[in-house]
C-alpha cells in the first residue's frame, strides 16, 4: 500500500509540471510585454525597465518560466502588485477559507447524494424515488449564484434567520457558532449541484449492481434484503462512485467561485476574479497553480481509497 | 432512426422537455423580428418599474431598459454561446479521444498525459487563467469553456474507442481490406455516435450554465451587450431592494437548463439499448406471484420437493413470453434429477422460480405450486422464503467470477452463508469456512480463505460456490449449469466432487444441463424440457437408450460422441418457436417429421409409455396413444 | 498433395508489466514454436482448454497479430503482416462469437459488400448477385440483407459470419470456436454446413474447439495444444481412441461420454502453471502419472512415426514405466 501510494505521488509530480506549464503558456498570451502587463496602470518606463531587471522579464520565455518555476519551488510565488503583498502569503490566507467553504459542501454532498441516490434505487419507481428524482433534477438546472441570492433573499432578507453575507460578524467574535451560521447558506448553495450529480450517479451505479449475479447469489444465500443493498450494492456501487465523487470535488471547487461573490466570504475565488480584473498576473498565476496542486494532492487521495475499495487494483 | 424518436417521446419528460426548448429555441431565433422595445436604451427616470407594469410586462433594470426586451435577446445570446461551445469541444474533444484510442501506443500516452493535466485544473481555474490571458469578452469565454470541456469528452471518448477498438468486428474490417481512415469512419465511428451524442446530452446544459457563470463574473459579455448571466451579475447589486431584476434571468435559466436536462435524459435513456427490452429496473427481493387458483398438491408424498402445474411468465412491453408453461416435477431425497434443454427451453426459470428468484420486473409466477416441507414456496411470505433460501435449498450457478462478490474474500463470504440463518461468532463462522473449504478439496484452505475471486482460477471458483451452497447442510442443491463455463478436465473433477458430497450427505441435486454425457454419469433420472414444458421424464439409462420423444431421439443424435469418428451429424432442422408466439398443439410439430393433423391442434397432455411420462401423440417405440376427444 | 499453410517454427510471445526505467517484469511465451503443414482440402482439428494460446494461435495465423519468430507460408508465399487486406483473399477467420464479430450499427449488406468492394473491387451489379450467389449457398434467405445484426439468432448470425468470410473468396478458414455459442441443435445444422462448403469449395479449414467430440467429428487430423505447445498430432480417428500424450489421454478420459461411470481421472491438483513462472521441462509433468526424470531436466519435442506425434520422454506405447 505504501508503494502504490509512493507510485501515485511519484507519478503526480509531472502532473504538477505540467500544470505550471499549462499556467504558464496561457499567461503568456496576455498581450504585451510581461512587465506592462504585470504593472499594468503603473506602467510608466522607469517602472518597466526596474521590473524587467528584478524579475528578469526580459529574457526569452523558456528562461522565465524555469525562473518562475524555480522561485516558486523555494515558496516565493512573487509579489502582487494590487494588493502590495506576497502572492503565497494572499492565497494562503484565503484558501484557508475557502476549504471550510468547498469542504463543507463537499462532505454535505458526498453523504447525501449517496445516500439519497441509494434510497432511490431500492425505491425504484416508489414515492421517494419519485421525489428525489425530482428534487435532483431542479438541483442540477439551477445555477448556485441563483440559488445563492435566493436563499439571501428568502432566509437573510424576510425572514432573517441568518446573516447577508461575509464569514464572520463583522462585530463581535469570531467563534464557532457565528462562522457556522454565515456558512450554512453558502454551504447548501453550494452543495446542491454536486449533491444532484452525485445522487444521479449513485442511483444508476446502484441500479446497475442490483442487476449482477452476485446480488442473486445474495438472495440466494438467504442474506436479508436490507443488507443485500447497504453491504453488497452499494459496496460494489462506491467503486464507481468514489471517482465521481473525486470530479465534483473539482467542481465544488470551481462553484466556490460563484459562491464567494454571491455571499462576499473572502475565500480564494474572489481573490481571483478580483485579480483578474485588476490584471495582477502574478497573483492570478500562483492562485491557479497552487489551488490546482491542491486539487491533484486530494485526487491522489481518491484513487487511494479506491484501491483500499477494490482489491482488482493492483498496488 | 424512426424508432429512436417513438422511444424517446414515449418518455412524457423528455418530449416535455423538448416542446419547452422548442419554444424558447424558436423565441429566441424569432427575437428581431418580435415587437420588443430596444433592450439597450437606458431611461434611468424609468429605472426599477416593477413588473406587470403598464409597457413594461416584466418591468426595467437598473438603467431603465425594458427587462422582457433584454429576456429576450439575453437568451438568445445564451444559447447561441452555449450551443457554439457545446458543438466544438464534442467535435474536437471526439476527434481527440477517437484518433487517440484507435491508434493506441504512444500517440494514445501522450494524448492521454496531456488530458490528465488539463483534467487536473477544477474546470473554473482554467476558465479563468484563459479569460485572464485573453481579456474578458463574450467571445474569450466561449472559448474558456469550450477548451476547458475539450478533455472531457477526449478522455470519454477515448474510453469507448479503446474498447470498440478491441472488438472482433474491427478484426473482421481489417480482414476485408479496409484501411484506417475507412475503419474510423465507417466501422468506429457509427459505434461512437451514440455515446458523444449522450455525452453532449449532460455537457450543454452545463457549458450554458458555465457560460453564464463567466459573465455573472462579469468575464463574459460585456456592456451594452449582455446574455443572462450578466443580467444577473448586473442585478446582484439590486437584489435586495428590486429582486425581480435577478428573478426573471435566474428563472429563465433554470427553465432552460431543466428543458435541456429532460430532453438529455430522455436522449440517453433512448439510445441505451437495455432500455429497448425493458431490463432496466432492478429485480426485487422476490418472484412477484399472481395466481389465479392453487393446484392440489402431487400425489407422491415421498418427495422432498413437488412441483405443480409451475408456469412463469416474462411481461416485457406488450408481449408475454411463457417461459414456463406448466411443469410438473417431484424429487425425492437423495435422488439426482437432471434437467436438460436448450436455451430458451425454460430449465433455468423453473429452477429459478423454486425459490422466488427470478428477475421481477419482468418475471411472474403467474400458476401453479412449489410444496416443500408441507408449505407452498410460491407465495409463502418472504421471511419463510428467506430462512429457507441457503440453509434448505441453496442454489450453484453458471459463472463463479459473476456470482461471487468480488469485492469480499471468499472466506468472508463462506462465513455470511453461515451466519445469516445461524446466529454464530464470527470466528466459529469463520472456522467453518475453512472446514468447508477443506470438503471441497481446495488445498491450503487457511490461506485459500483470504483469496478475493479474481485470484482464483474457475475451477477454484466453482469449488467455492458449492462449498457456499454446502454451508448450511441443505436438503436440495439446485445446479444452473455449473460446469457449462469449465475446461472439460476441470469439469471431470467437479462432477466427481459433486457425485460423492451427494452420496455422503444424502442430498438431492436438481441438475440443469444441456449435455447428455453429463446427465448420463451424475443423474439417476433426468427431465426433457422443449419450449417451457417438459417432453418426457424417467430413469436416465432408460431416456438416453430408449428416447420415447421424438425431440429427445432427435437431440440425442445430433449431438457428436466421443468415439464416434469423423461423421455427418443428424441435424434437426429449424429453430425452436419463440415462447411468446406458442403454436397451438405440440411445440415441436413443426420440426417433427412424424406430425400429423392432430399434433397441431390442443393441449398435448404427459401419457405414459414405456412406463414414462411422455408428451407425445406418436412416441418412438410404442403403440400410437389415441387423443381423448 | 500441395501444401495449403505451413507454419516454421512460428511463436509469440508477450511482454509483461512494463515500466517506465527498468527492464518489463516478465515474459509470456503464449506459443511455443510450432513447426506445422496442413494439406489443401484437409480440415486440422485444434483441441485445447484455457491458457493453452489457441486463439493467439489463430490470429498470428491470419496476420492480425506479428509471430515473435518463424514464419507463415500460405500457397507457398510468406505472410506479411504488415497489410492483413493482402492475405484476406487467401486465409479468412470465422469468429466464436458471431454477434459481436459483426459491426451492431450496419445492415448485413453493409457487412456483405465491404469484403467485395475492398479486397475484390467489385462494381455494384457484380456485388449484388455474387452476394445472392453466396447466400443462396448458405441458405440464408435475401430479406435479411437489410436488418441489422441483433435481429438474429446465434445460428443465423454464424450463417452470416460464414457468407462473410466466403466473400472473401479465401481458401483457407480458420474456424475459432464457430460452433461454441451455439445450441447443440443448431451446431449441428452450422456444422453439415461447414462441411458441405469444404467440399463444394474444395476449402482447408482449420477448426479450433475445446469440444473434443466436435472437433474428432469433422476433422481429418488433430493437434493437442497445451500451455503453447502441441503435445500431440495425429489422425482424428486415432490421437483420443489411443493417444499417445498422457494430457491427450486426460482429456480424453474427462470428457463426459454416455456409458461410462463418474470418475475423476486426476487425483492432485488441476492447476496450470503459472505463464510467469514457467517449470523447467515439460510443462505438464506436475501433473503427469508419467513423469520420470528427464521430464524435469528437458523440453520434450515432438517425435514418433510420421503419422502420429508426441511431445513426450514417456508417451503411453513406450515400455518405459515410470
Amino acid at each position: 500500500m505504501t508503494g502504490y501510494i509512493l507510485k501515485r505521488l511519484l507519478s503526480a509530480i509531472p502532473v504538477l509540471f505540467g500544470i505550471t506549464l499549462i499556467v504558464f503558456l496561457i499567461m503568456a498570451l496576455v498581450p504585451g510585454d510581461p512587465a506592462t502587463a504585470i504593472l499594468g496602470s503603473y506602467a510608466t518606463p522607469e517602472n518597466v525597465a526596474k521590473l524587467n531587471k528584478e524579475l528578469g522579464l526580459d529574457a526569452p520565455m523558456w528562461q522565465r518560466y524555469f525562473i518562475w518555476l524555480g522561485n516558486m519551488l523555494q515558496g516565493d510565488f512573487g509579489q502582487s502588485f494590487a494588493l502590495n503583498r506576497p502572492v503565497l502569503d494572499e492565497i494562503l490566507e484565503r484558501f484557508s477559507a475557502t476549504l471550510i467553504l468547498a469542504g463543507t459542501a463537499f462532505i454535505l454532498c458526498a453523504v447525501f447524494g449517496v445516500a439519497a441516490g441509494v434510497i432511490s434505487a431500492a425505491n425504484q419507481y416508489g414515492a421517494a424515488d419519485k421525489a428525489i428524482t425530482f428534487v435532483v433534477l431542479l438541483g442540477i438546472s439551477i445555477p448556485s449564484f441563483f440559488l445563492g441570492m435566493m436563499m439571501v433573499l428568502l432566509f437573510a432578507v424576510n425572514l432573517r434567520w441568518l446573516p447577508v453575507s461575509g464569514m464572520v460578524a463583522i462585530y463581535g467574535g469570531s467563534d464557532l457558532p457565528d462562522i457556522l451560521k454565515h456558512l450554512i447558506m453558502p454551504a447548501l448553495a453550494l452543495a446542491v449541484v454536486a449533491t444532484g450529480v452525485v445522487a444521479r450517479l449513485s442511483r444508476s451505479a446502484m441500479l446497475e449492481v442490483l442487476r449482477q449475479d452476485f446480488i442473486r447469489t445474495a438472495r440466494a444465500k438467504g442474506v436479508h434484503e436490507g443488507q443485500v443493498i447497504w453491504r453488497h450494492a452499494l459496496r460494489a456501487a462506491m467503486v464507481s462512485i468514489i471517482p465521481v465523487l473525486g470530479i465534483q470535488a473539482g467542481f465544488v471547487l470551481s462553484g466556490a467561485v460563484y459562491i464567494e461573490m454571491v455571499f462576499q466570504w473572502p475565500g480564494v475565488g474572489r481573490m481571483l476574479i478580483d485579480a483578474i480584473l485588476k490584471r495582477d498576473i502574478l497573483l492570478v498565476q500562483g492562485g491557479v497553480v497552487f489551488v490546482a496542486a491542491c486539487y491533484v494532492l486530494f485526487n491522489i487521495i481518491v484513487d487511494v481509497a479506491q484501491s483500499m475499495l477494490d482489491p482488482r487494483i493492483k498496488t | 432512426m424512426r424508432s429512436f424518436f417513438k422511444l424517446l417521446f414515449r418518455n412524457r419528460l423528455a418530449a416535455a422537455g423538448a416542446v419547452v426548448m422548442a419554444v424558447v429555441a424558436l423565441l429566441a431565433l424569432a427575437t428581431p423580428f418580435l415587437p420588443l422595445q430596444d433592450p439597450d436604451i437606458t431611461k434611468t427616470a424609468d429605472r426599477f418599474i416593477r413588473p406587470f407594469s403598464e409597457g413594461h410586462l416584466l418591468g426595467t433594470d437598473h438603467l431603465g431598459r425594458d427587462l422582457l426586451s433584454r429576456l429576450m435577446w439575453g437568451t438568445r445570446l445564451s444559447l447561441a454561446v452555449g450551443f457554439a461551445a457545446a458543438i466544438a469541444a464534442a467535435f474536437i474533444g471526439s476527434a481527440i479521444g477517437i484518433v487517440a484510442g484507435y491508434f493506441g501506443g504512444r500517440s494514445d500516452n501522450i494524448i492521454m498525459r496531456i488530458v490528465d493535466m488539463l483534467m487536473a485544473f477544477p474546470y473554473i481555474l482554467l476558465a479563468l487563467a484563459i479569460v485572464a490571458a485573453l481579456g474578458p469578452g463574450l467571445m474569450n469565454a466561449l472559448i474558456a469553456v469550450a477548451a476547458v470541456n475539450v478533455p472531457f469528452f477526449a478522455r470519454n471518448i477515448r474510453g469507448i474507442t479503446v474498447g470498440i477498438v478491441h472488438k472482433e468486428f474491427i478484426d473482421a474490417a481489417k480482414l476485408a481490406g479496409l484501411g484506417h481512415a475507412k475503419t474510423i469512419l465507417s466501422e468506429v465511428l457509427p459505434n461512437v455516435m451514440p455515446v458523444i451524442i449522450i455525452a453532449m446530452s449532460t455537457t450543454i446544459g452545463w457549458m450554458i450554465l458555465e457560460t453564464a457563470g463567466l459573465s455573472f463574473l462579469g468575464l463574459g459579455s460585456q456592456p451594452p451587450q449582455a446574455d443572462l448571466g450578466s443580467m444577473l451579475g448586473e442585478a446582484r447589486s439590486a437584489l435586495i431592494g428590486n429582486p425581480h431584476t435577478s428573478l426573471v434571468p435566474g428563472f429563465m435559466i433554470l427553465v432552460i437548463v431543466m428543458a435541456i436536462n429532460l430532453l438529455g435524459d430522455g436522449v440517453r435513456d433512448a439510445l441505451d439499448p437495455r432500455l429497448k427490452s425493458g431490463a432496466l429496473s432492478r429485480p426485487m427481493a422476490a418472484t412477484l406471484v399472481d395466481r389465479n387458483r392453487v393446484p392440489a398438491p402431487s400425489a407422491n408424498t415421498n418427495a422432498i420437493l413437488s412441483i405443480n402445474n409451475l408456469q412463469t411468465q416474462f411481461h416485457v412491453k406488450d408481449r408475454v413470453y411463457k417461459a414456463v408453461g406448466g411443469i410438473d416435477l417431484d424429487i425425492n431425497p437423495g435422488e439426482c434429477l437432471g434437467i436438460i434443454g436448450e436455451s430458451g427451453s425454460g430449465k433455468s426459470v423453473t429452477a429459478l422460480s423454486i425459490m422466488g428468484l427470478v428477475a421481477s420486473p419482468p418475471g411472474i409466477i403467474t400458476g401453479g405450486s412449489v410444496m416443500y416441507d408441507r408449505k407452498d414456496l410460491v407465495g409463502a411470505p418472504y421471511k419463510t422464503l428467506r430462512s429457507y433460501r441457503g440453509d434448505k435449498i441453496a442454489y450453484i450457478f453458471q459463472d463463479p467470477l459473476a456470482t461471487l462478490h468480488p469485492l469480499y474474500k471468499v472466506g468472508d463470504q463462506l462465513a455470511e452463508a453461515i451466519r445469516c440463518h445461524h446466529d454464530v461468532p464470527k470466528s466459529e463462522a469463520w472456522a467453518s469456512a475453512v472446514h468447508l473449504l477443506k470438503s471441497v478439496r481446495i488445498p491450503n484452505a487457511e490461506s485459500r480463505a483470504e483469496s478475493f475471486p479474481h485470484e482464483l482460477s474457475g475451477g477454484m471458483r466453482q469449488r467455492i460456490s458449492i462449498a457456499m451452497a454446502l454451508a448450511n447442510d441443505p436438503d436440495i442443491i439446485i445446479a444452473d449449469e455449473p460446469t457449462t463455463a469449465l475446461d472439460v478436465t476441470v469439469q471431470a473433477q467437479i462432477l466427481a466432487l459433486l457425485n460423492d458430497l451427494r452420496r455422503e450427505r444424502g442430498l438431492a441435486i436438481i441438475f440443469i444441463t444441456h449435455d447428455f454425457g453429463v446427465v448420463a454419469q451424475l443423474c439417476d433420472r433426468v427431465a426433457v424440457m422443449y419450449a417451457g414444458r417438459i417432453v418426457e421424464t424417467g430413469e436416465t439409462g432408460n431416456v438416453l437408450a430408449d428416447p420415447a420423444h421424438p425431440y429427445t431421439k432427435r437431440l440425442i443424435a445430433c449431438v457428436p460422441e466421443l468415439g464416434g469418428g469423423r461423421r455427418k451429424l443428424a441435424a434437426i432442422p429449424g429453430l425452436p418457436p419463440a415462447v411468446d408466439k406458442l403454436p397451438d398443439g405440440c411445440a415441436f410439430a413443426d420440426r417433427c417429421d412424424k406430425r400429423r393433423a392432430e399434433c397441431r391442434s390442443g393441449d398435448i397432455q404427459l401419457r405414459l409409455s414405456l412406463g414414462r411420462p411422455v408428451r407425445c401423440l406418436y412416441p418412438e417405440n410404442a403403440p400410437a396413444v389415441r387423443k381423448s376427444a | 498433395m500441395t501444401l495449403a499453410l505451413r507454419l516454421d517454427n512460428l511463436s509469440k510471445s508477450f511482454v509483461v508489466g512494463k515500466r517506465l526505467f527498468g527492464a518489463p517484469k516478465g515474459i509470456v511465451r503464449a506459443v511455443h514454436p510450432v513447426t506445422l503443414d496442413v494439406e489443401k482440402g484437409e480440415t486440422l482439428g485444434i483441441v485445447g482448454e484455457s491458457g493453452c494460446g489457441k486463439s493467439t494461435f489463430a490470429r498470428l495465423l491470419v496476420g492480425l497479430i506479428e509471430p515473435t519468430t518463424g514464419s507463415i507460408e500460405i500457397d507457398g508465399q510468406p505472410l506479411n503482416n504488415a497489410d492483413p487486406a493482402a492475405f484476406g483473399k487467401k486465409i479468412q477467420y470465422v469468429f466464436q462469437d458471431p454477434v459481436s464479430s459483426i459491426n451492431p450499427r450496419k445492415t448485413i449488406r453493409q457487412i456483405m459488400v465491404a469484403p467485395l468492394k475492398h479486397l475484390h473491387g467489385m462494381d455494384s451489379a457484380a456485388r449484388t448477385q455474387r452476394i445472392s450467389e453466396i447466400f443462396a449457398t448458405v441458405s440464408l434467405r435475401e430479406e435479411f440483407l437489410d436488418r441489422y445484426p441483433h435481429e438474429f439468432s446465434g445460428g443465423q448470425a454464424q450463417r452470416i459470419g460464414i457468407a462473410r468470410v466466403l466473400a472473401a473468396e479465401a481458401e483457407i478458414l480458420i474456424l475459432d470456436e464457430p460452433v461454441s455459442a451455439l445450441d447443440v441443435s443448431v451446431q449441428a445444422q452450422v456444422l453439415n454446413l461447414l462441411a458441405d462448403l469444404k467440399n463444394k469449395l474444395n476449402l482447408t479449414y482449420l477448426f479450433i474447439s475445446h469440444d473434443l467430440a466436435v472437433v474428432e467429428a469433422v476433422s481429418d487430423r488433430i493437434a493437442v495444444l497445451y500451455f503453447g505447445s502441441v503435445v500431440e498430432i495425429g489422425r482424428a480417428d486415432d490421437v483420443f481412441r489411443a493417444p499417445r500424450h498422457p494430457y491427450t489421454k486426460l482429456l480424453a478420459d474427462s470428457a463426459p461420454v454416455v456409458g461410462r461411470p463418474l470418475t475423476a481421472p486426476e487425483g492432485k491438483e488441476t492447476e496450470l502453471p503459472d505463464p510467469l513462472n514457467p517449470p523447467a521441462g515439460c510443462a505438464f509433468r506436475a501433473r503427469c502419472p508419467r513423469a520420470i526424470d528427464r521430464c524435469i531436466k528437458e523440453v520434450p519435442d515432438l517425435n514418433g512415426d510420421n503419422v502420429q506425434l508426441a511431445a513426450c520422454f514417456n508417451p503411453l506405447d513406450s515400455l518405459v514405466h515410470a
